[in-house]
C-alpha cells in the first residue's frame, strides 16, 4: 500500500481533494476531540485534461431526499439492472438507456477511475458568455489610455458569440447602446440615486411586453426584432426571456458585430469631464454603475454566465456605496478609523455592495472587480462582490503597470480545448454517507439554503446548507467544506465500512454547454481509542494548516481580530497535546510525529501573516490577501501563509532555505515567493559586485549566470500565476527590502543578534517573537498539565 | 417780447420753477433739434451739446417774467415770433406767415400749433387765457405758444355726448378745455395744423376775421366754410373736437365761479371769446346751425342757467342770447355741438395763468371745467345742433331734419340709435394725432404726453426716457391719494427697458463709473440721472427721490457753472439723458463674480406628433443655419452665446457635441424622476467650434426617430435638465422648448386633461386659468434664481393646458409660441419667422428690474412675464427687446406740484457676451392737484394697457363676470368723476368724455369681447390661456393693435404711405374692395366678393373671385406696382410685431369670414359681445348712474 503521502498526492490529483484527516474517527465525540476538524480542500474544477466529458446524463437515486449520483462506491446488481445508492442504501433501477449493462460492460461512472466524472447536459440552449465592462472614467488620462487598451485588446480575446457590454461612469453613469450608427447612444443615470431592477428594466427600455407596450414602440431600430420575437413571447418564460434579451441585445450585443463599433466607443472614451474642484475627489458612482450592471443582467441574463468586470481607479465618492468623502482632507478610512468606529461610510456601503452581491449572486453572476490605485479604493468594501460570486480582484497601482495588464489579459486564458479557464454559475451539492454531515464551506461561493438529511446543525464557515452557489469559478478555485462526524460512540461502524461524500457540480462551461462533475470519495473509518495511531498517520498537515487557516480568517472577518489568534492558539496547544509525545511538565520530551512536525511553523506564520495581522496593512489590502487566500488551492495557499525562499549562491545549484534571518546571507541571491510577490534580494556583497559591473566583464560570466538565474526562475512564477504577482528587485539595505524582512523568521533581532555567535545573518529590527521562542513557548503550554 | 413773456410770465413761472434742471433742458432743445445726435458726439467733443446760447435763451425768459408787464400786443408778437426762430428755426420759418393769421383768428394757441417750437409753449398755455382776456394779447402770445400746441396738446380735448333717454349724442368737445391752457393748445392745434394743411390759408384767415371782428358771426361764417368744403364725414367729426378745443379755450375761462369774475371780462371780450368758440364751431360748421343753434341755445343756457348762478353770467358772455332754455332740444342735436363748446372750456387754460385776473378765474377750479359750461354756452351747442345737420357725417345727429346726414334715417331728437359716425373714431384720433407729429418729440418737458402709438415719430432724448422705453397713463399725476381716488384713473407705466429703438435713434450710452460701480444716492440707491442736483459746488449731490444729500466720490467731482449745472453736464449720459446703460461691476454679478456667457438649449419634442407634423425636421434643418445668427455684441465677432441641444419624448436624449469627437453622442436619461444632466463638457459648445459635430447631429436626429411610435411626452423634466445644465455649466441663458402634446408620461410636472367646457363661464372658470399642479411653480422660481428663461413653441393638436405649461415661461420672463395643428407647409414660415426672431432678438439674461420713485407714490404692482420674489424686485431670468412691465402706482403720501413725480426704472442685467449692465430709465411727470388736469394728460392706449393685464390677471381670482363689471365699473367711474368735477354742467342725458379719454369706451369694450373675458363657443381653454399670457407683456402699440385691430382698404395703395385706416365694422367694409386687417397677432386680407377684377388681377393674378385659392399663406408674387407694394406692407407689417403674421385670404362669404369677423371690433360680437354703439349707450346709462 502506498504511503499516505502518495496516496493524499494520488487523490489530489485526481479528485482535487485533500482532508484534512485521511482516516475518519468513527464517532462524533472522537472526532471532536481531534481538534482539527473533519475537512477537506476542494477543487471543483481541477483541470483533467485526461478527464473525457461523458455526453450523457447521470443516473440519480430515485429517493427525493438523497438523489445521489450513480458513482464507482456503488453496488450494482447486473443481473436486475438494479444499483443501490451508497448514501441511503436506495435500490434503484437502471434507466432503459443501460439495459446493456453487464459486469463487462460498465458505463464510465461505474469504473473505479472515474472516482470524479464529468457529464455534458444535453437539454436547454446553448447560453452565450456575457462580459460587462463597467469602467471608471474618473482617472489620470495615462491610466484611462492604458485601461482602454486593455479593453481592446481583451475584446479580441472573446469569443466570437460572446455578449458584450460597456458601462461607463463617473459622475454619472452611462450604459452604452452597441451598434448605433451614425450618433453613439448611452443610457444615463444619476450616481447618486439606487434604482432597483424594476426601475432599471423600465429607464432601459427592457420592460416586459405587457408592462409598456409604448417602451418598446420608442426602440424604433429594434422595431423587427421585436415583431419577430413577439411571437415568441407567447410560448411562456423561455420565450419571454428571449425577448428580453433582443431588447437587452442594444446593450449587450455578439463581439463579432459590435468590435469595430465598441473598439471606436472605447477609443473616445474620455475622462469624466466634470470639473474637479481642488481639494476634493473627482465624484465617482461607482455604487450606482455596479448596481446597474447587477440590474441589467439580471432582467436580461438570469442564471446565465455573465461577468461582470468593473475597472475602478479609485473609491466610490458619490452616492449610495460611497466608502469616502469628496474631501481630500478627509482620508479614507484605516484599520485606525474602523477600530475607534471612525469609518462613517463603510457599514451602509458595504451594505450596498453586499445587496448587490447577493443580487448577482442569486441571478449567477460573477463580479470582478480591479481596483488600480495608489491609495485604496473600498475594497474592504466591496470585497463580498468578488468573494461571494466567485469574482476576481485584482489590486494594483496603475492600469498602466504590467501587473495589471498581465493580469487581465490572464483572465482570458484558454485551456487546450480553446476554451476560457472559466466556469460560470456553478452549484456545488454535497451528499453524505449517514455517519457524517456537512456544516459547512468557506471559499468563494454563497449558500443556496439547501436544507437536507446531510446538514449538519453545528455551522462551520457558511453552513445550513448542503448545497452552495459559485457564480465563477476556475480550475484554481478551492472551497474548504467543513463535515462533521455524527456517528454516535456506541453505534459502532461495521467492520470495513467507509464514509463516503460525493460532490456534484453542476456548472456553465466557458463553452455554454451546462455540465455536471461528479467526484465521489470514501474514507476509512477508525476507532480514536484503538486506532489513534492511523488517524495521526493519516493526518494531512498543510491540508489542516490551511483549513484551519481559512477558519481562522473566516473568524477574523466576521469576529474580533486578538479572539482569533487566541482560539488559533489554543487549538494549536490542543492539537500537540492530543497527539504529541511527551511527558508531563517537561517541554523538552516534547516529539511531534512526523506528519505533525511542520504544523506548528505553519501556524507561527499565519500568526504574522496580513490574513491575521492587520497592522501595516491597509483594510483594502487585508480583504484582498484575504479575497487570494480564501479562494487559492493549498499549494497556492501554503506560499501565501509561508512564503518559499530559494537562495542562489556560487556555493551550489539554488536550493530552497529556511525562511528565516539567518538566510539573509552578503554572498546570497535571496528569491522570495510570497505569491503576492516575487522578490529578488542581493545580499550584501553580491549587490556590491553587481554595482561594480562585474557581471559585465569578460571572465564573470558565472556571475552574470548567478544573477540571472532568480530571474528566470521568477520570470517563470510571473508568467505562470494569477493573479500576477508583483515583481520586486532589491537588495541588502534596499528600501523594497523590507517585504522580505518582514517575513522571515526573526530569528536574529537587534535584541539577540550577539548572542547567537558569529552565525551570520541578518538581523531584523522587530520584536516579534521568533518560530524558536514560539516553539519553546508551545512545548511548555503543550505539556503543562495545568492546561 | 418782453411783454408777452410777461403776461405769459404768470404762467410760465410755474412750470419753470418745477423743473429748474428741466427747464433749462427743454431751452435747450429747440437748439439742439438743430443737432440731432445730440449725444454723438460724446465720444469727442461735445460741440453740439455745447451750444450754451441755450441757457442763456433761457435765462432770458426767466427775467423776462419776472418783468412782466402788459405789454403791447404787437411788440409781443414779434419778439415772440422771433425767438421762435432763433430757437427752432426751421419750424419758425413757416410759422411767422401763418402765425400772424392764426392769432387773429382763433389766438394764441392756432399759431402755437403751428410753431412747433417746444419750450416756449410752457408759456403758451397762460397765453390762452391772456388771449381772452386781451383779444390782441391773446393773439400775441399764442404765437410764441405755438410750440405748446404739440406739447400739451392732446389732453385738452373733450368729447361730450349727450343723449336723451337712451338715445346718444355725442359730441367731442375738450370740456376741460385743458382748462390748462396746454392742453387745449395741443387739441386745438392739431385740427389747426391740419385745417391749414388740408384746408386752404382762406379758411384760416377767414376764421380769424371772426375772432377778431364779431365773435358771432364770424363763427358762423368759419364753419360754414368748413362743411361745405371738403372735410368727409370722419373729418368733421374729428375737427369738431380740435375745434372744440379751440372755442373752449376762449370760453373755458368762466369757470363756474371764477368765472364769474372774469365774466365781465368775457362780457367784453365776447367777442374775442366767441370768437374762439365759434371758431370751433365754424370749422364744424356753425354757420349753417347757427339758426338752429340760435334756437337751441337757449335750452344749453337753461342747463347753464340751472347751474349755480355763476353760470349765467358764462353764459351772456359766450352768448348773451343765452335765453334759450328749452334744454330737452339741446341736449339731443346740441349735444354735439355743445362738445364743441366746451372745448371752448379752453378757458381752462388759465389755470397756470392765475396771477392774472383772467387766468384766475380759470384757475380758480375746475376751471377747466367751467369750461364745460362755457362750452354748455349751450349756445354755441345750440348752433351746433345745427351743425350737426350740416355735417356730413354728422347727420346722424339728432337734428333730423337739418342733417342731410349720411346717416339718412337719423333719428329725430330723440334717437335710439346712434350714428357710428357721430361716436368718437379711433380711426379719427389716431389720424389726428399723425398729423401733428411731423416734429421730433423730444423728451425734455416734464410731463408732456408723447404722441401715440400708432404714430411714426422720431424721438430725441432730452431728459426723459423716450416713449418707446416708458409710457404712462397719466402725464399729470393727481398730487394726493384723494385725487387718485376719486378719479379711478389709474396710474400706471408701461415699461419696455430693451425696447428696439428705430435705426435713426441712438441706443442708451455705456457709462462705465470705474471700479466703484455707478454713483447711486446713499439712502434709496437711486442711480445718477438728470434728477439729481448737485449742491456745494458740486461735492454733494441731492437726490431727486427722496432729498437725501450724498457725498460726490472724488474721481466724479465736476465744479458747476454758474448756473448750477456741472460742466460735463452734456459729456455724461446720465446726467443729460433720460435713458443710458452702466456698466456694472462685480458687485452687481451673482455671486460676485463676472458671469459667463449666457447659453441657449433647444429641447426638441421627438414623439410621434412631433415627428409626423414635420416639426422636427424643420428645427433641425432651420438651427443649422440659424445657429449662425446667434445675438452678439459686436457683429464681426462670433456670437459668445454657446448651444446645447436634446430631444425627448418621455426620457430625455442629450447630446456631446464636442468639437474633438467624430460624431456625437446620444446620451439618454430616462430617469425624469429626478432631473440631472449627464455631461458638462460637450453639451454646451461654441458654434463655430463644434459645428460639423452639430450639423451631423441635426442631420440624424429626424431620421433617428422617423419611425417612433412613442406618444407620451415629459414636460416638467425638459426644463429641470436646462435648468440643471445651466446649474452645472453656471451660467443663465435660454431654454427652447418645441414641444407638441400634455405631458401624460410619469414624471415630476406630470398633467392630465382638465378641458371642461362646462365650466366656462361658471365660478369654476378661473381654476382653469390656473396651473394644474404647484410643481411648475416652484420650477419657475428657480429657473428665476438661476437666470434660466424658457421660451415654448406649442404645436399642440388637442387640448395641452397652457394655463400650466406657460407658468415657467411666464415666470421666467420667456415667450410662448402656439402653433395648433402645426403643418408643415402652412405654419411652416410663421413658425420658422418666430423661431428666427426670437433666438437674434437683443436680450438680457439674469435681470433684475427696479423701480424707484420719488417720495410720495411708490410702485406697487407689477404685469408682465417675470417673477417676483419680493415686493420690490421684478426678477426676470431673461428679458427681450419684446417685453414690457406695466407697473401700477399708487400714492403713499402728496407729491407736489413743483418737483412732478419721478420714476428710475434701472434693469440689470448679463447681456448676450455675458456683460453685466445696468440700463436706466428715467421718468418725470408731472402732478396736479387740480382733476382737470389730470384728465386733461392722459393716454388712453396706455390705460386700457394697463386695464387689460389688470383684468386678465384678475381672471385667475374671479369669474369672468366679475371682472368684466370691474372693468365696466371703473372706466363708468373714471368718466363719470371727469363729468362730476370736470365737464361742465348739462344735462344728465349728456355724455360728455375727456377729449383725451374719448376712445376708452370702445377699447373697453374691445377689452371686453376678447376671447379671454368673452369667448367664443370656438375658443379653446387654451387659447385663451395663451392669449393670457401674451398679453401680459405686450407693451402699448401690442395692445392696441391687438384690441382694435387696423383695417385697411386696399383700394388705392400709394408708396411711402399706408391707406387710412377705416373703423372696424363690418359696414365700413365695401363688397367692392379688398382689406387687409391686422391685430399684432393675425393678418387676413378679406376680398369683398364684387372687388374689381384689375384689383383681383394685381393681387392675385387671377381676375376671377372664384379662382383666389383662400389656403394661401402668402400672396404671389407679381410684377406689378399694386403688388409690390402691398408686399411691401404685409411685410413691413410682419416687420413691426414681435410675432410673424400668416397671411389668412378670406373671401367674403366664405366659411372664414366669421373668424374674420370676430376681429371687427365695432360690431357685435357672434359670442354676444356689445357693438360699439351699444356699449356705449350702457357706458352712459352707468354713468348717469353713478351720478344720480
Amino acid at each position: 500500500m502506498a504511503t499516505f503521502p502518495e496516496y493524499i498526492a494520488q487523490n489530489e490529483e485526481r479528485d482535487g481533494v485533500r482532508f484534512s484527516w485521511n482516516v475518519w474517527p468513527s464517532s462524533r465525540l472522537e472526532a471532536t476531540r481531534m481538534v482539527v476538524p473533519v475537512a477537506a480542500l476542494f477543487t471543483p474544477l481541477k483541470e483533467r485534461p485526461d478527464l473525457p466529458p461523458i455526453q450523457y446524463e447521470p443516473v440519480l437515486c430515485s429517493r427525493a431526499t438523497c438523489r445521489a449520483v450513480l458513482n464507482p462506491l456503488c453496488q450494482v446488481d447486473y443481473r436486475a439492472k438494479l444499483w443501490a445508492c451508497n448514501f441511503c442504501y436506495q435500490r434503484n433501477q437502471f434507466p432503459p438507456s443501460y439495459s446493456g449493462i453487464s459486469e463487462v460492460n460498465q458505463p464510465a461512472e461505474l469504473l473505479p477511475q472515474f472516482s470524479t466524472i464529468e457529464y455534458v447536459v444535453q437539454r436547454g440552449p446553448q447560453m452565450p458568455l456575457v462580459f460587462l465592462y463597467v469602467v471608471d472614467t474618473c482617472m489620470e488620462e495615462e491610466d484611462l489610455q492604458a485601461l482602454k487598451e486593455s479593453l481592446q485588446m481583451s475584446l479580441s480575446l472573446l469569443p466570437p458569440t460572446a455578449l458584450v457590454g460597456l458601462i461607463t461612469f463617473g459622475r454619472i453613469v452611462h450604459v452604452h447602446e452597441l451598434g448605433c450608427e451614425g450618433i453613439s447612444k448611452s443610457y444615463v443615470f444619476k450616481g447618486t440615486k439606487d434604482l432597483s431592477a424594476k426601475q432599471l428594466q423600465e429607464m432601459l427600455g427592457l420592460a416586459k411586453p405587457a408592462a409598456s407596450s409604448q417602451a418598446r414602440g420608442s426602440q424604433a431600430p429594434q422595431q423587427p426584432q421585436y415583431n419577430r420575437c413577439g411571437a415568441l413571447a407567447l410560448r411562456g418564460n423561455v420565450a419571454d426571456q428571449i425577448l428580453w434579451r433582443v431588447l437587452a441585445s442594444r446593450f449587450l450585443q455578439p463581439v463579432q458585430k459590435v468590435d469595430m463599433n465598441l473598439t471606436d466607443l472605447l477609443g473616445e472614451l474620455q475622462r469624466d469631464s466634470w470639473p474637479v474642484v481642488q481639494g476634493k475627489r473627482p465624484l465617482r458612482s461607482l455604487g450606482v454603475a455596479m448596481s446597474i450592471a447587477v440590474g441589467l443582467l439580471e432582467c436580461t441574463f438570469p442564471n446565465t454566465g455573465a461577468r461582470i468586470m468593473t475597472f475602478i481607479g479609485g473609491p466610490a465618492t458619490h452616492g449610495p456605496g460611497m466608502v469616502v468623502g469628496d474631501e481630500l482632507k478627509t482620508p479614507i478610512r484605516s484599520w485606525h478609523d474602523i477600530e475607534k468606529g471612525n469609518a462613517k461610510f463603510m457599514k451602509k456601503a458595504a451594505k450596498h455592495y453586499e445587496s448587490l452581491a447577493s443580487r448577482a449572486s442569486a441571478s449567477g453572476h460573477v463580479m470582478d472587480i480591479y481596483a488600480c490605485a495608489l491609495d485604496q479604493t473600498g475594497l474592504l468594501e466591496m470585497k463580498c462582490c468578488a468573494n461571494n460570486t466567485g469574482g476576481y480582484m485584482v489590486m494594483a497601482d496603475s492600469f498602466n503597470t504590467s501587473l495589471f495588464k498581465q493580469t487581465f489579459q490572464r483572465v482570458f486564458s484558454k485551456d487546450v480545448q480553446g476554451a476560457f479557464k472559466m466556469a460560470f454559475a456553478a452549484a456545488l451539492e454535497v451528499k453524505t454517507s449517514r455517519e457524517v454531515k456537512v456544516s459547512g464551506a468557506i471559499g468563494p461561493c454563497v449558500s443556496l439554503n439547501a436544507k437536507g438529511p446531510c446538514v449538519s446543525e453545528n455551522e462551520i464557515g457558511c453552513g445550513g446548507t448542503c448545497q452552495w452557489k459559485m457564480c465563477g469559478l476556475d480550475p484554481s478555485t478551492t472551497l474548504a467544506l467543513y463535515f462533521e462526524v455524527v456517528n454516535q460512540h456506541n453505534a459502532p461502524i461495521p467492520q470495513g465500512g467507509r464514509g463516503a461524500l460525493q460532490f456534484v457540480t453542476q456548472y456553465q462551461h466557458a463553452s455554454g454547454q451546462r455540465r455536471i462533475r461528479v467526484t465521489t470519495i470514501a474514507r476509512n473509518w477508525a476507532d480514536a481509542q484503538t486506532q489513534i495511531q492511523s488517524i495521526a498517520a493519516s493526518f494531512d498537515q498543510e491540508a489542516a494548516a490551511i483549513l484551519m487557516a481559512r477558519l481562522a480568517v473566516y473568524r477574523a472577518e466576521t469576529e474580533e481580530g486578538p479572539d482569533v489568534l487566541r482560539w488559533l492558539d489554543r487549538q494549536l496547544i490542543r492539537l500537540c497535546q492530543k497527539f504529541g509525545d511527551y511527558h508531563k511538565d517537561d517541554p523538552n520530551s516534547f516529539r511531534f510525529s512526523e506528519t505533525f512536525s511542520l504544523y506548528p511553523q505553519f501556524m507561527f506564520h499565519l500568526r504574522r501573516s496580513p490574513f491575521l495581522q492587520v497592522f501595516n496593512n491597509s483594510p483594502d489590502e487585508s480583504s484582498y490577501y484575504r479575497h487570494q487566500f480564501n479562494r487559492q488551492e493549498l499549494t497556492q495557499a501554503l506560499i501565501m501563509i509561508q512564503p518559499v525562499l530559494y537562495a542562489y549562491s556560487f556555493q551550489g545549484p539554488p536550493e530552497p532555505v529556511l525562511l528565516d534571518s539567518s538566510s539573509i546571507l552578503p554572498d546570497r541571491i535571496l528569491l522570495m515567493d510570497t505569491f503576492f510577490q516575487i522578490l529578488i534580494y542581493h545580499g550584501e556583497t553580491v549587490s556590491q559586485w553587481r554595482k561594480a559591473g562585474y557581471q559585465e566583464m569578460a571572465g564573470y560570466e558565472n556571475f552574470r549566470h548567478l544573477l540571472q538565474a532568480p530571474v528566470d526562475d521568477a520570470q517563470e512564477l510571473l508568467h505562470s500565476r494569477f493573479p500576477m504577482p508583483r515583481y520586486i528587485d532589491t537588495e541588502h539595505g534596499g528600501s523594497q527590502a523590507r517585504f522580505l524582512l518582514s517575513k522571515v523568521n526573526p530569528s536574529q533581532t537587534h535584541n539577540n543578534m550577539y548572542t547567537w555567535g558569529q552565525e551570520s545573518g541578518a538581523p531584523i529590527l522587530t520584536d516579534d517573537v521568533s518560530l524558536q521562542v514560539f516553539m519553546d513557548h508551545l512545548k511548555k503550554l503543550a505539556v503543562s498539565s495545568a492546561a | 417780447m418782453k411783454e408777452n413773456v410777461n403776461q405769459h410770465t404768470p404762467m410760465a413761472s410755474p412750470y419753470v420753477q418745477p423743473q429748474p434742471g428741466y427747464g433749462q433742458q427743454p431751452a435747450f432743445a429747440p437748439l439742439d433739434g438743430g443737432c440731432p445726435p445730440p449725444y454723438a458726439p460724446y465720444n469727442g467733443p461735445m460741440s453740439a451739446y455745447q451750444p450754451g446760447v441755450p441757457p442763456q435763451g433761457y435765462s432770458s425768459f426767466t427775467t423776462f417774467p419776472s418783468k412782466a408787464v402788459p405789454a403791447n400786443p404787437v411788440s409781443e408778437l414779434s419778439s415772440p415770433l422771433d425767438l421762435g426762430h432763433g430757437r427752432a428755426p426751421p419750424t419758425s420759418g413757416p410759422a411767422p406767415v401763418s402765425a400772424p393769421q392764426v392769432y387773429n383768428q382763433y389766438g394764441g394757441h392756432h399759431q402755437g400749433d403751428m410753431q412747433n417750437g417746444p419750450p416756449p409753449l410752457t408759456q403758451a398755455p397762460p397765453r390762452p387765457v391772456a388771449s381772452q382776456s386781451f383779444n390782441q394779447g391773446a393773439a400775441n402770445l399764442s404765437g410764441p405758444p405755438t410750440s405748446y400746441p404739440q406739447n400739451y396738446g392732446p389732453p385738452p380735448t373733450m368729447q361730450h355726448f349727450s343723449s336723451q333717454m337712451s338715445g346718444l349724442q355725442i359730441n367731442s368737445g375738450p370740456p376741460n378745455a385743458a382748462g390748462p391752457g396746454y392742453a387745449s393748445p395741443h387739441s386745438s392745434q392739431p385740427p389747426v395744423s391740419r385745417s391749414f394743411s388740408a384746408a386752404p390759408p382762406p379758411t384760416y384767415t377767414q376764421a380769424p376775421p371772426p375772432a377778431s371782428s364779431a365773435p358771432t358771426q364770424g363763427p358762423p361764417a368759419v364753419s360754414q366754410q368748413y362743411y361745405g368744403g371738403p372735410p368727409p364725414p370722419s373729418h368733421s367729426f374729428l375737427h369738431p373736437t380740435s375745434q372744440q378745443q379751440f372755442t373752449s379755450p376762449a370760453p373755458p375761462p368762466p369757470s363756474n365761479q371764477p368765472s364769474f369774475a372774469p365774466p365781465p371780462a368775457y362780457s367784453a371780450p365776447p367777442p374775442g371769446q366767441a370768437p374762439s368758440p365759434s371758431v370751433s364751431q365754424p370749422q364744424q360748421s356753425f354757420a349753417p346751425t347757427q339758426p338752429p343753434t340760435s334756437i337751441q341755445y337757449p335750452p344749453t343756457s337753461a342747463p347753464s342757467g340751472q347751474y349755480p348762478g355763476p353760470l349765467p353770467p358764462q353764459q351772456q358772455p359766450s352768448f348773451p342770447s343765452g335765453p334759450l332754455p328749452p334744454r330737452p332740444q339741446m341736449p339731443p342735436s346740441s349735444m354735439s355741438q355743445s362738445n364743441h363748446l366746451p372745448p371752448g372750456p379752453q378757458g381752462p387754460l388759465g389755470p397756470p395763468g392765475p396771477p392774472q385776473q383772467m387766468p384766475p378765474p380759470q384757475p380758480g377750479m375746475p376751471g377747466g371745467y367751467p369750461p364745460h359750461q362755457n362750452g354748455a354756452f349751450g349756445p354755441a351747442r345750440g348752433p351746433q345742433p345745427g351743425l350737426m345737420g350740416p355735417y356730413p357725417g354728422q347727420p346722424n345727429y339728432g337734428a333730423p331734419g337739418p342733417a342731410p346726414g349720411s346717416a339718412p334715417g337719423s333719428a329725430p331728437p330723440a334717437q335710439k340709435r346712434l350714428d357710428p359716425d357721430a361716436i368718437p373714431s379711433p380711426i379719427q384720433v389716431i389720424e389726428d394725432d399723425k398729423a401733428k407729429s411731423a416734429e421730433p418729440f423730444s423728451t425734455g418737458v416734464r410731463g408732456q404726453a408723447p404722441p401715440l402709438v400708432t404714430t411714426d415719430f422720431h424721438v430725441q432724448d432730452q431728459g426723459n426716457a423716450s416713449p418707446r422705453f416708458i409710457r404712462c397713463t397719466a402725464y399729470n399725476m393727481p398730487c394726493t391719494a384723494d385725487m387718485a381716488k376719486q378719479s379711478q384713473v389709474p396710474l400706471a407705466a408701461v415699461i419696455k427697458p430693451l425696447a428696439t429703438l428705430p435705426p435713426d435713434e441712438v441706443p442708451p450710452y455705456l457709462v462705465d463709473h470705474g471700479e466703484g460701480g455707478p454713483i447711486r444716492c446713499n439712502r434709496c440707491k437711486a442711480y445718477m440721472c438728470p434728477y439729481m442736483q448737485f449742491i456745494e459746488g458740486g461735492r454733494r449731490f441731492q437726490c431727486g427721490f427722496c432729498t437725501c444729500v450724498t457725498e460726490v466720490p472724488p474721481h466724479y467731482f465736476q465744479h458747476l457753472d454758474h448756473t448750477g449745472k456741472r460742466v460735463d453736464f452734456y459729456d455724461r449720459p446720465e446726467l443729460s439723458l433720460g435713458s443710458y446703460e452702466f456698466l456694472a461691476t462685480v458687485d452687481y454679478c451673482k455671486n460676485n463674480k463676472v458671469p459667463q456667457p449666457p447659453a441657449f438649449i433647444f429641447f426638441i419634442d421627438v414623439s410621434y406628433n412631433a415627428v409626423k407634423s414635420g416639426m422636427v425636421k424643420i428645427v433641425c434643418q432651420e438651427l443649422k443655419t440659424l445657429l449662425d445668427q446667434l445675438p452678439r455684441e459686436n457683429p464681426d465677432l462670433d456670437s459668445a452665446v454657446r448651444v446645447g441641444f436634446v430631444t425627448y419624448n418621455k426620457v430625455l436624449h442629450f447630446y456631446n457635441v464636442k468639437s474633438s469627437l467624430a460624431q456625437p453622442q446620444m446620451l439618454v436619461v430616462s430617469d425624469v424622476s429626478e432631473m440631472f444632466v449627464p455631461l458638462l463638457d460637450g453639451f454646451l459648445v461654441n458654434v463655430g467650434e463644434s459645428r460639423q459635430v452639430i450639423e451631423s447631429l441635426l442631420d440624424h436626429i429626424p431620421e433617428m426617430f422617423a419611425d417612433t411610435r412613442e406618444t407620451e411626452t415629459v414636460f416638467g423634466p425638459v426644463i429641470q435638465a436646462g435648468l440643471e445644465a445651466l446649474k452645472a455649466a453656471d451660467c443663465s441663458g435660454k431654454l427652447f422648448v418645441f414641444h407638441t402634446s400634455l405631458p401624460i408620461a410619469e414624471a415630476p410636472g406630470k398633467l392630465k386633461n382638465r378641458e371642461d367646457k362646462k365650466l366656462i363661464g361658471s365660478d369654476k372658470e378661473k381654476s382653469l386659468f390656473q396651473p394644474q399642479v404647484g410643481f411648475y411653480n416652484t420650477l419657475a422660481k428657480e429657473c428665476v434664481a438661476q437666470g434660466c428663461c424658457v421660451d415654448l413653441f406649442l404645436f399642440p393638436n388637442q387640448y395641452v393646458d397652457v394655463a400650466t405649461l406657460a407658468v415657467v415661461p411666464v415666470s421666467t420672463g420667456g415667450s410662448v409660441y402656439k402653433y395648433t395643428y402645426f403643418q408643415a407647409q402652412s405654419d411652416q414660415e410663421r413658425f420658422l419667422n418666430d423661431l428666427r426672431r426670437d433666438v437674434q432678438k437683443p436680450m438680457g439674461f439674469d435681470a433684475v428690474m427696479r423701480v424707484r420713485t420719488s417720495t410720495g407714490i411708490r410702485a406697487t404692482d407689477f404685469f408682465g412675464s417675470f417673477y417676483m420674489s419680493n415686493t420690490t424686485d421684478v426678477e426676470l431670468a431673461g428679458l427681450d427687446c419684446d417685453k414690457a412691465v406695466t407697473v401700477e402706482f399708487k400714492h403713499d403720501d402728496k407729491l407736489s406740484e413743483e418737483t412732478g413725480a419721478l420714476m428710475q426704472c434701472a434693469v440689470l442685467y448679463t447681456n448676450c457676451s455675458g456683460q453685466r449692465r445696468l440700463r436706466v430709465h428715467n421718468m418725470a411727470v408731472n402732478c396736479c392737484s387740480q382733476l382737470s388736469d389730470l384728465y386733461r394728460n392722459c393716454e388712453t392706449d396706455t390705460i386700457i394697457n394697463f386695464l387689460s393685464k389688470y383684468a386678465f390677471r384678475g381672471i385667475l381670482n374671479n369669474p369672468t363676470k366679475a371682472v368684466r363689471d370691474t372693468l365696466v365699473n371703473q372706466c363708468a367711474q373714471i368718466l363719470a368723476c371727469y363729468r362730476k368735477n370736470c365737464a361742465s354742467p348739462s344735462s344728465a342725458g349728456q355724455l360728455i368724455l375727456p377729449e383725451c379719454m374719448k376712445l376708452l369706451p370702445v377699447y373697453l369694450n374691445c377689452v371686453l369681447k376678447s376671447d379671454l373675458l368673452l369667448p367664443a363657443a370656438d375658443v379653446s381653454l387654451d387659447d385663451r390661456a395663451y392669449l393670457r399670457q401674451l398679453i401680459s407683456c405686450m407693451d402699448v402699440s401690442e395692445t392696441h393693435v391687438f384690441f382694435y385691430p387696423r383695417l385697411l382698404p386696399l383700394m388705392k395703395l400709394e408708396s411711402g404711405s399706408l391707406p387710412v385706416a377705416v373703423r372696424a365694422s363690418e359696414e365700413r367694409l365695401s363688397k367692392g374692395g379688398v382689406y387687409l386687417l391686422e391685430t399684432g397677432l393675425h393678418l387676413f386680407l378679406w376680398v369683398g366678393a364684387n372687388a374689381q377684377q384689375e384689383l383681383l388681377l394685381n393681387i392675385f393674378g387671377t381676375s376671377n373671385f372664384g379662382q383666389i385659392d383662400a389656403s394661401m399663406t402668402c400672396l404671389p408674387v407679381l410684377d406689378n406696382p399694386f403688388s409690390l407694394r402691398l408686399r411691401e406692407m404685409i411685410d413691413s407689417f410682419r416687420a413691426q410685431r414681435s410675432r410673424y403674421m400668416k397671411l389668412v385670404v378670406v373671401k367674403q362669404e366664405d366659411r372664414s369670414e366669421l373668424i374674420f369677423r370676430h376681429f371687427l371690433m365695432e360690431d357685435k360680437s357672434a359670442s354676444g359681445g356689445a357693438s360699439y354703439v351699444d356699449f356705449l349707450c350702457h357706458m352712459h346709462k352707468e354713468i348717469r348712474q353713478l351720478l344720480s
